[in-house]
This record gives C-alpha cells, sequence and structure tokens, in this order.
C-alpha cells in the first residue's frame, strides 16, 4: 500500500457527503471509458462491411454487383442516348491467362440487354483456378451497371491449353447521369488466393 | 538521480525503494512524469539521428551513404518514432507533472494504471527498432520500411520488422488509451472543490479533449493493424483485390485515426500555450471560453475530414468537395484560437524568457503551417502538392513548432517548478534562436522543392533539385545542434543554478505555483479551496 | 526612407527584380500545359497570395505588440479578458466573417470549379490509354489500337553510384516514353500490377493513384508539343524513386506514324516468341534485360548484396532445373521484392536473361533457353 492510495482516501473523506467514494467514482468512470475505448474498437472491425455496404451502395470505389442479378424485365429502353462501354483486360502478374474482350468498345442504350465476349487462353501446362475482379469508372457510373451473367461471379477454372469464351451479360441504368457518356469496365485476372498460412520470414 | 534528491525530502525513503526498483514501481504521478519526459527526449534524439542521415544522402544527387532499402527504413521509423515514441510521451509526461498540481489533486485518478501506461513504451519502442539494428548488423532484412502510413499492399511485402512494428502499435495503442482513460478520470473527478468545468486551466481542457480523441481513434487503429497482420499471415484478404479487398480500405482506415492524431498532438500544446503567453505578459488569458469551445471545435472536426489525405486515390466529385469544405471549416475554431492567443499578448507587458520565445514561435511557425494546409485542401491543386516535398514541409510546420516547441515551452516553463533552480536564460535563447533559424533553413526550401515537382521518400532525385537539398540538408545539421544545446541546458538546470521562488516566474498564475520550488514528492494531499 | 536602409532595400528590391524577370517565379509550379494545369496553377497563386498576405500581416501585428508593449519600455498590463463594447465586438467579428468569405467565397468557388473541371472524364475524349504501375517502372497500353509497351528507367546504374558523371535527364529519362498527340483530349486510366504507384506529371497538374485490382482515371489534353516529365509518387518498394514517367506529346502525323511502327513492333515480338535463337544471340539480348531489370537487386557482378539479395553466382536456383529458374522470373517470390517478371518481359526477353544468367559470371550450364519453353510454363506458381 504506498503513500498514493491513503491520500486518495484523505481527499475522499474530506469531499463534502458524497454517497460514493472518489475511488468508487474514479472506477466507474474508468470502466465507462474502457467500454468506449471497446466500442471504437469494435467500430474498426466493423468498417469492413461498413466499408462494403457503402461502396456497394455509392459505388465509390468503382464495385459493380457482385452476384447476379435477374434481368430487368420493365424497364424502358432510353433511345434519347447511347452510352458507350469500353472493355479492358488485365491479367495479374505469375497468371498465364491470355485474356482479351472481343471488341473494344460498344455503344448501348441505357435500359437495353448487352453482350460482350471475353476470350480466355490458358497457356500454362497446369490446371489454372482463378478469379476475375471488375471495376468499373468512372466510379459513379458502377452502382448504374449491372451485370447479369458474368464469369467474374465465380471462380474459373482452365485446362492447360483450354481457351474458353466468357460472355458477359449486362445492362445500364436508365437512371445513370446524362453526362456519363463513356463507361469503362476491366476485368483482373487474379490466381484464386490460397488459405495457406504464409511464411513468417 | 538529482531530481529525485531535489524532490524528495527526507523521511519518506523510509518506505519508498530506491535505485531501479523504484522506478519501476512507482505509482507518483511527478516520477511518472520524469520517465515519460526522459524516454521522449531520447526518442527525440533517436528519431532526429536517423532523419540526418536521411538528410545526409539527400545532401548530394546519387546515392553516396545508404541503399533505398535502408533509406525506407529511416524515413519511416522516424515518423513512427517522433509521434509515437517523442510527441505523444512527451505531453503525457507534462500532463503527468502538471494536471494534478494545477487541479490541486493529490495525484492522477489511477495511479497504477500510469504506471503501467509508461512501463508499456519501452518495450514497445524496443519491438519498433530492434529489427532496423538487426537488420544493420546483418540479421534479417530490417524495420518497417514502408512509410509511417504503411499503405496496402506494399506493407504485404515487408519482412517480420512489419510484424514487430503492428505489435509495437497495439502496445504503443493501449499505452495511450490507459493514459488517456487516466487523464479524462483525473480531470473529471479530481479537481479541488471550487474548481468548476469552466473554472479549470485551459491545459486541463486541452488534454481532456486530447484523451477523448485518443480512446476514439487508436482502438480503430488497432483494428487495421489486426487485419493487416491477418493478411500477411493467415490468408485474410481485407486489403487485397484478389479476395474481395480493397487496398483503400486501410487508406480509410489509416487516417481515420492519422488526421484526429495530429489534433491530438495539437490539443495539449493548444492548451498550455496560454498559460505561458498570461504569464509573460502579465495579463489574464483572453477569451477563456471562446478556446474552450474552439477546442470542442476541433475535437468534433477532426474525426470527420480524413479523406483529404487521399484526393489522388480516385474519389468522386462530392467526396472531393465534402472533404475540402469541411477541412477548410477547421481554419475557423483554429482561427479563433489564434485570436485569443494574439489578444492574450496585445497591450500586455511583456518579456521575453524562453518559455515566451517558443511560445511565440510556436504560434508564428504553427500559423504558416495552417495556412499552407488550407491550400492543400484545395481537391483539384492537391495533387501538385501531395506525396511532394510541399507537403513534407507543410506538415512538419504544423507538427514541429507544436510537439517541439511546444513541449519545449513546457519543459523550460516548468523545469523550476520541478527542480528548483531557475534554467540558464542565455542557453534557452542560444537554443530558440539557433532552432528557428536551422529549422526555417530546413523547411522553406522544401516548399520549393515541392513546387518544382520533387517526390517525397525518394533517396535520389533529379539533378534540378539539387540546391534546395543542399540548402536544407544544412538546416537540418543546425537544427539538429539545437537539440543538443536544449539536453545540455536541462541538465543543467537539474544539476544546479538560481534558486526558483514558489512563483517561479513574476506573472505565472494557478495553482501550481502555489506550491514550493521544488514541488515536494507529494502535494494537495488535502486539496484546497478554490474560489 | 534615408540612407543606407533606404540603399539596402533599394538594391534588394531591384535583385529580386531581375532574378524574377528572366526566371521562372520561385513560388510557381512548373509551366502548366494543360487547361487543368492552368486552372490549378491559378488556383494556387490565389491561394499562396492570401495566405502570404495575411501571415506577414498577422506576423506585423505580433512584432507591433512585441515592440510597444515591451515591459522594459514600462508598457503597464490591460486587464481586458473578451470584447467590452461595439467596436471590440466588430474587432473580434470582422476578422471572423473575413475567414468566413475567404474559405468559401475567395478560395470556395474557383476550387469548386477546378474540381469540377479535374474529374471531367466524360466529355470527347479523343483517346483512351492505360497506365499500369508496377515494381519498378510504368507500362502503357493503347487498348484501340492494340499496342503495348514498358517503361523503364534508361540512366545507367554508374551514375548512380557516383562512378560516372551525371546525365542531363539524370533520373528523368525511359527507353520507351508515353506518346500522345498534341491538342487531344485524352482519357488515362490507371491500374497496377502489385502495390499502390501513382503517377504524376507536374506540367500536366494531374497525378492519379494506380491501384491494384482497380481502375481510375483521369483526362490530360496537352496543349503544346514537347517532352514532359515526372515521377511515381506513392512510395511503392526500393526503386519509388526509378520509375519516372516520360511523355513525348506531337503532331498528329508524327502520333499517326508513331502508332504504325509500334503495330509493326508487335507483330515482330509475337514472331520472336517462336524463334529459335543461338546461344550467343540469347546472351547477348539477355545481357541487356539484365543490365535494365535486374542490376538495381542482383548488382551488375550477379552477387547480389548479403542478407538482402542473393547472389546469383553459383545458386542452386541458376544452376540448377531450367524449369525452376524460369518459374522464379515469371512468378517471382511473392511478398519480397523478387518481382514477377511475366508482365513486364515477353517469352523472348526471360528466355534471353534465364540464358544470361546461366552462362555468366563463372555459370557454365551451357544452357539455351529458347522463348517458346517460357511459354509452356507462365502461370505456373510451384
Amino acid at each position: 500500500m504506498n503513500a498514493s492510495d491513503s491520500t486518495l482516501e484523505i481527499a475522499a473523506e474530506s469531499g463534502a457527503g458524497q454517497a460514493d467514494s472518489l475511488e468508487q467514482r474514479n472506477r466507474r468512470l474508468m470502466w465507462r471509458l474502457v467500454t468506449l475505448a471497446v466500442l471504437c474498437a469494435g467500430f474498426g472491425f466493423a468498417l469492413v462491411p461498413l466499408y462494403d455496404v457503402i461502396c456497394r451502395v455509392t459505388g465509390l470505389n468503382g464495385r459493380t454487383n457482385a452476384m447476379a442479378v435477374a434481368a430487368p424485365s420493365n424497364t424502358q429502353v432510353d433511345t434519347t442516348r447511347w452510352v458507350k462501354v469500353e472493355f479492358l483486360s488485365h491479367s495479374m502478374p505469375g497468371v498465364a491467362i491470355q485474356f482479351a474482350p472481343q471488341e473494344f468498345s460498344i455503344d448501348v442504350r441505357p435500359g437495353a440487354l448487352a453482350q460482350i465476349n471475353y476470350v480466355a487462353t490458358n497457356t500454362s501446362d497446369r490446371v489454372f483456378i482463378g478469379r476475375a475482379i471488375p471495376s468499373v469508372t468512372p466510379a459513379v457510373a458502377a452502382p448504374h451497371f449491372k451485370k447479369i451473367e458474368c464469369f467474374c461471379f465465380n471462380e474459373q477454372t482452365f485446362q492447360p491449353g483450354e481457351t474458353r469464351v466468357m460472355p458477359v451479360v449486362f445492362t445500364v441504368d436508365p437512371d445513370m447521369a446524362r453526362e456519363l457518356g463513356t463507361v469503362t469496365l476491366s476485368y483482373a485476372f487474379f490466381e484464386a488466393p490460397k488459405a495457406a498460412p504464409k511464411d513468417l520470414m | 538521480m538529482s531530481v529525485a534528491t531535489t524532490t524528495h525530502p527526507g523521511g519518506h525513503e523510509a518506505h519508498h525503494p530506491s535505485g531501479l526498483l523504484r522506478w519501476i514501481q512507482t505509482t507518483n504521478h511527478k516520477d511518472i512524469a520524469v520517465m515519460y519526459l526522459t524516454f521522449a527526449v531520447i526518442m527525440l534524439l533517436i528519431a532526429g539521428a536517423m532523419i540526418l542521415v536521411v538528410r545526409a544522402e539527400l545532401f548530394q544527387p546519387g546515392l553516396q551513404i545508404v541503399q533505398p532499402e535502408f533509406f525506407n527504413q529511416l524515413i519511416t521509423l522516424h515518423g513512427l518514432i517522433m509521434v509515437f515514441g517523442f510527441a505523444m510521451p512527451a505531453a503525457t509526461g507534462l500532463a503527468n507533472y502538471m494536471l494534478p498540481l494545477m487541479i490541486g489533486a493529490p495525484d492522477m485518478a489511477l495511479p497504477r494504471l500510469n504506471n503501467w501506461g509508461f512501463w508499456i513504451l519501452p518495450p514497445a519502442a524496443v519491438m519498433l527498432v530492434l529489427p532496423f539494428f538487426l537488420g544493420l548488423g546483418g540479421v534479417g532484412a530490417g524495420g518497417i520500411d514502408t512509410g509511417w502510413t504503411i499503405y496496402a499492399p506494399l506493407s504485404m511485402q515487408s519482412g517480420w520488422g512489419m510484424d514487430f512494428a503492428i505489435f509495437s502499435v497495439h502496445m504503443l495503442g493501449v499505452s495511450s488509451i490507459l493514459a488517456s482513460i487516466n487523464v479524462i478520470v483525473t480531470v473529471l473527478n479530481m479537481r479541488a472543490p471550487g474548481m468548476t468545468f469552466w473554472k479549470m486551466p485551459l491545459f486541463a481542457h486541452g488534454f481532456l479533449y486530447t484523451a477523448i480523441i485518443l480512446i476514439t481513434i487508436m482502438p480503430v487503429l488497432a483494428g487495421g493493424v489486426t487485419m493487416l497482420l491477418l493478411d500477411r499471415h493467415f490468408g485474410t484478404n481485407f486489403y487485397n483485390a484478389a479476395g474481395g479487398g480493397d487496398p483503400v480500405l486501410w487508406q480509410h482506415i489509416f487516417w481515420f485515426m492519422g488526421h484526429p492524431e495530429v489534433y491530438v498532438l495539437l490539443l495539449p500544446i493548444a492548451g498550455l500555450v496560454p498559460h505561458i503567453l498570461s504569464a509573460f505578459t502579465r495579463k489574464p488569458t483572453y477569451g477563456y471560453k471562446a478556446q474552450v469551445y474552439s477546442m470542442w471545435g476541433i475535437m468534433f472536426l477532426s474525426v470527420i475530414v480524413w479523406a483529404h489525405h487521399m484526393f489522388t486515390s480516385g474519389m468522386s466529385v462530392g467526396g472531393q468537395l465534402y472533404f475540402m469544405y469541411s477541412t477548410m471549416a477547421i481554419s475557423l475554431p483554429l482561427a479563433v484560437l489564434f485570436f485569443c492567443w494574439i489578444a492574450t499578448i496585445w497591450r500586455g507587458s511583456l518579456t521575453f524568457e524562453t518559455p515566451m520565445l517558443f511560445a511565440i514561435g510556436f504560434i508564428v511557425l504553427f500559423g504558416w503551417g495552417g495556412l499552407t494546409g488550407l491550400v492543400l485542401a484545395d481537391a483539384a491543386a492537391d495533387p501538385q502538392y501531395h506525396n511532394a516535398y510541399f507537403l513534407v514541409a507543410h506538415f512538419h510546420y504544423a507538427l514541429y513548432p507544436t510537439t517541439v516547441f511546444g513541449a519545449m515551452a513546457g519543459i523550460y516553463y516548468w523545469l523550476p517548478k520541478w527542480t528548483g533552480h531557475m534554467l540558464d536564460e542565455r542557453l534557452g535563447q542560444w537554443h530558440f534562436w539557433v532552432a528557428l533559424i536551422g529549422f526555417n533553413v530546413t523547411f522553406i526550401p522544401q516548399f520549393l522543392l515541392g513546387l518544382a515537382g520533387m517526390p517525397r521518400r525518394i533517396p535520389d532525385y533529379p539533378l534540378m533539385f539539387a540546391d534546395w537539398n543542399m540548402v536544407s540538408t544544412v538546416g537540418a545539421f543546425v537544427l539538429g545542434a539545437s537539440h543538443l544545446i536544449f539536453v545540455w541546458n536541462v541538465i543543467k538546470c537539474v544539476r544546479g543554478g538560481k534558486k526558483a521562488e514558489a512563483r517561479a516566474w513574476e506573472g505565472a498564475e494557478g495553482l501550481e505555483w502555489t506550491v514550493p520550488s521544488p514541488a515536494p514528492y507529494h502535494t494537495f494531499e488535502t486539496q484546497p479551496a478554490v474560489k | 526612407m534615408r540612407g543606407v536602409r533606404g540603399e539596402l532595400v533599394l538594391g534588394a528590391a531591384l535583385a529580386l527584380a531581375s532574378a524574377t524577370a528572366t526566371a521562372k517565379p520561385f513560388w510557381a509550379f512548373p509551366d502548366p500545359v494543360t487547361p487543368i494545369a492552368r486552372e490549378t496553377l491559378h488556383v494556387h497563386n490565389l491561394f499562396m497570395a492570401v495566405i502570404v498576405t495575411l501571415f506577414f500581416a498577422v506576423l506585423a501585428i505580433m512584432l507591433y505588440s512585441f515592440w510597444k508593449h515591451r515591459k522594459s519600455q514600462g508598457h503597464q498590463a490591460a486587464t481586458f479578458t473578451q470584447p467590452n463594447s461595439r467596436k471590440q465586438w466588430a474587432w473580434v467579428l470582422a476578422p471572423f466573417a473575413g475567414l468566413l468569405i475567404l474559405d468559401y467565397g475567395v478560395f470556395g468557388v474557383p476550387a469548386y470549379h477546378a474540381v469540377l473541371s479535374y474529374e471531367d472524364t466524360q466529355n470527347n475524349a479523343e483517346l483512351v490509354v492505360k497506365v499500369t504501375g508496377s515494381q519498378w517502372l510504368w507500362q502503357y497500353e493503347y487498348p484501340k489500337e492494340g499496342i503495348k509497351f514498358a517503361s523503364h528507367l534508361t540512366t545507367p546504374r554508374d551514375q548512380i553510384d557516383n562512378k560516372a558523371p551525371k546525365g542531363e535527364n539524370y533520373l528523368l529519362e525511359v527507353d520507351n516514353p508515353l506518346v500522345l498527340p498534341v491538342g487531344k483530349k485524352v482519357r488515362v486510366i490507371t491500374t497496377s500490377n502489385d502495390v499502390i504507384h501513382s503517377w504524376w506529371v507536374p506540367a500536366f497538374g494531374v497525378k492519379r493513384d494506380a491501384v491494384p485490382g482497380f481502375l481510375r482515371e483521369f483526362w490530360v489534353k496537352v496543349e503544346q508539343p514537347g517532352t514532359y516529365r515526372g515521377q511515381c509518387s506513392e512510395l511503392c518498394g526500393k526503386e519509388h524513386g526509378f520509375m519516372p514517367v516520360v511523355v513525348n506529346v506531337v503532331s498528329q502525323a508524327e502520333y499517326t506514324a508513331w502508332v504504325t511502327k509500334q503495330k509493326d513492333a508487335v507483330a515482330k515480338d509475337k514472331e520472336l516468341s517462336n524463334a529459335v535463337l543461338s546461344l550467343d544471340d540469347l546472351k547477348a539480348r539477355g545481357e541487356k534485360i539484365y543490365a535494365t531489370n535486374c542490376t538495381a537487386c542482383h548488382q551488375a557482378t550477379g552477387m547480389g548484396v548479403p542478407n538482402v539479395f542473393p547472389s546469383l553466382v553459383g545458386s542452386k536456383v541458376i544452376t540448377g532445373p531450367v524449369e525452376e529458374h524460369i518459374k522464379v522470373v515469371l512468378n517471382g517470390r511473392p511478398n519480397t521484392p523478387m518481382a514477377a517478371w511475366s508482365k513486364q518481359l515477353s517469352d523472348a526477353d526471360i528466355a534471353a536473361v534465364v540464358t544470361y544468367e546461366r552462362n555468366s559470371w563463372g555459370n557454365k550450364t551451357g544452357d539455351a533457353v529458347q522463348a517458346a519453353a517460357v511459354g509452356k510454363l507462365r502461370g505456373d506458381s510451384r
């Protein structure tokens, strides 16, 4: 028991008629603050799904729908304008997929269904399992770019030397801002991430 | 240690251990403050030495002294150590010593927590720098090397220096949170009777809001670095696009902590400077309430503007406009603070002892730092400044005058209270002027380098940047030398000097000036009544 | 102003005037060559003029106070702590109101326009270019034209290590610059192969991050032909300072001719990937590729840096099975600085550099690796 604790008790006794001692009030506030810190840590982890939700709703990082969206049935096709949709492809390092869209760009009417084919070839002599990650720019167009059928929804397995035509069926929402005349869609082909722990050094 | 003998009247030694054990076990706020301050100054010198190696390399184009991979470790550790190893512990040291004295409390509210909060720091510092020194000696790939901002996916490529750094950041965060809890409980619960919330010293206000911000942001950083650790070793994909994650998520998490962090560094000094101004102008503080409201404004605004660090990461027009306008809003409460400080000075009866010089130096230089922040806030022009030397100069004008001049102002101001001796004024003046000149010669050229197009975090540069880099390096060494003057002055003051009165400075007001100099080991065991 | 002081001030003013008359003002960005660079330079000059004026005005007030209100001159301290009269409230509120107008009016309005202008990628882009950041070079692609190439720093290591005098464009020269037609609006899309990089050309007034797995975009319309240089602006590892951006802006005619030449080169490279070359030819080509891409870490001697970058002299990988060696070059070593060169080097290039390594510095495997063998192994991670 050191001198500090006894001085706290003296201070508590000299406090005029308080229901709780100073020490009790200090401890109570301390635990409340600890709770606050824990809640903030929780907020930090909650940022992960929060980020996903906000990005999906606003399209802020160019993410489009990660799961199939049903083809819209009653949408009016906007015949007053065209939207140019450009297509890019990107194979990440170490990915043996030669991968390109069949056309660089097509002009679509907002609300109409359109299709583009990507052609991919596994140029190695091993089985390749990978995933195509889509990204749309400008980012504000992303929530309006709806994919109905896309090879990006699932992992893709390629046999050695296999060539495949991979269609993407999509539509551009008519309520996308009129100033957006060109939208670019790109797929980055990654090898499917493994779950095994990596070496420490 | 001489501080112990001058602040430790006989009789207490009977039930206090001596030597190393005393310092490990102490729950006395004055002891703990001394440890925080000593630790902070050591870290200041280490991080300062590191950046002098960097500036030496940048003296001329070409790689002369270090290789790029080592260079990246130096700049990273300079930043991390300065923020977490020097600036925050120094402020905590000042708070620990002075808050109880200023509010008339016998000690901090949670003395044992106080001890733990400090003793986490030395192991955390060792964890941070050990891989760096081992790497120097040929063991392992070196310390963390991604810049203090630790962006993903670059952070995935670092060796185990990164993992040590992650654990260190956790420990540093816990230490901050414990100290913050202690500060809040102390300020809210332990004030002397009669000292209402609206009567307590501005230093207490400043530190209270600092602590509130810290409790909010440090756990978020802890979450972020934990996710980084998981990505690095346990196959998760928080920051990896391949697995559905996003590198930019890290930027959001980091800056959600990183921006309020700079106000954590500012608010203690913003609370301290009015005391010094009032003392050396012999005039009461102007606009007490306005300054408190401004601190509230800064506290609330600080957590909603983080993405102005990310304008080039690719942000929608709406996002850029929001973060630009909200960032500019911070200039308003800051302007109020400046106005009140200058109004405190205006028509006072001024003398210019060392603490006053450093306080004024802070106001002038931080003012320029803040103004250049306004320029950076413009989202369209920011790409020309971002990650170039203009940015480096801006944040050094914001951070150095605040954390270094500010801490030194406080140390010089209160040294007589701690040691019982007046400091050597001549040495203090030398320190100030050498530092002022060195600082400006170092950083004004960096604004120009940034405008000319020099990016940051590069160990070598194109020829057109050579002249200003040379000037900046000379300035850096002059600035570095000024810190040695400081250390010498402190040691000299601890050892002896003209005897200090209880009210060591003629115009100083506040409860701390009613106890003897040096302050006894235990003070305000009976709380005074405040009118 | 009288006497010496007056002359000094006049002399200083004249010197400053003559210096600034011939040189670019030291407080400004490089000469702008795009509409956005001009707009942001204008905004910058406005902001800087205002804050410099503000700073010195307030400093002057403080200096005045330091002089006039000194205790040593007998000044007695006042006691006011808040505004006490209408006039004093005016003194308080006026700067506050002024700052509000400054922030949201004087600064805020031009800044608003500049932001909208900066993000206006949509209107009438005539060319799309894709920029990919890699460790540590840039790759440029013209997707519509089918052209793709890499842009490496060409400053010799000797100059960096101070063994040779530095050239004029030290650290700002590349083998294959980006080529753009003058006066045409170009939409630039950025992404990355590995970590976050950032593409910056100060004269263009644009900087944008390159994020792996995601696209970002901005636009440039360069109004004057010329060669413009910039550097990577996001720390991306040890060679962050050594991956410059060089853009050649040329007339439309020159641009069209260049595009044709590039398309021919693409066709030629396709042929090379099926060719069979002699050991000497492979070694000669490989030596050049090694010098550009590998010496930064593995050094010209092949001996690397102890404990940091492995030596290639007599090492297990170099003298062991060819396939394993090719795979290390193709796929890199994850979470180390050894990059996956599959993205940046063609089959023919990798075959050449592997051959060079296996037959240099005392390594005598005699292996001649052909491009076809490399092509077969792309995608084999372990």
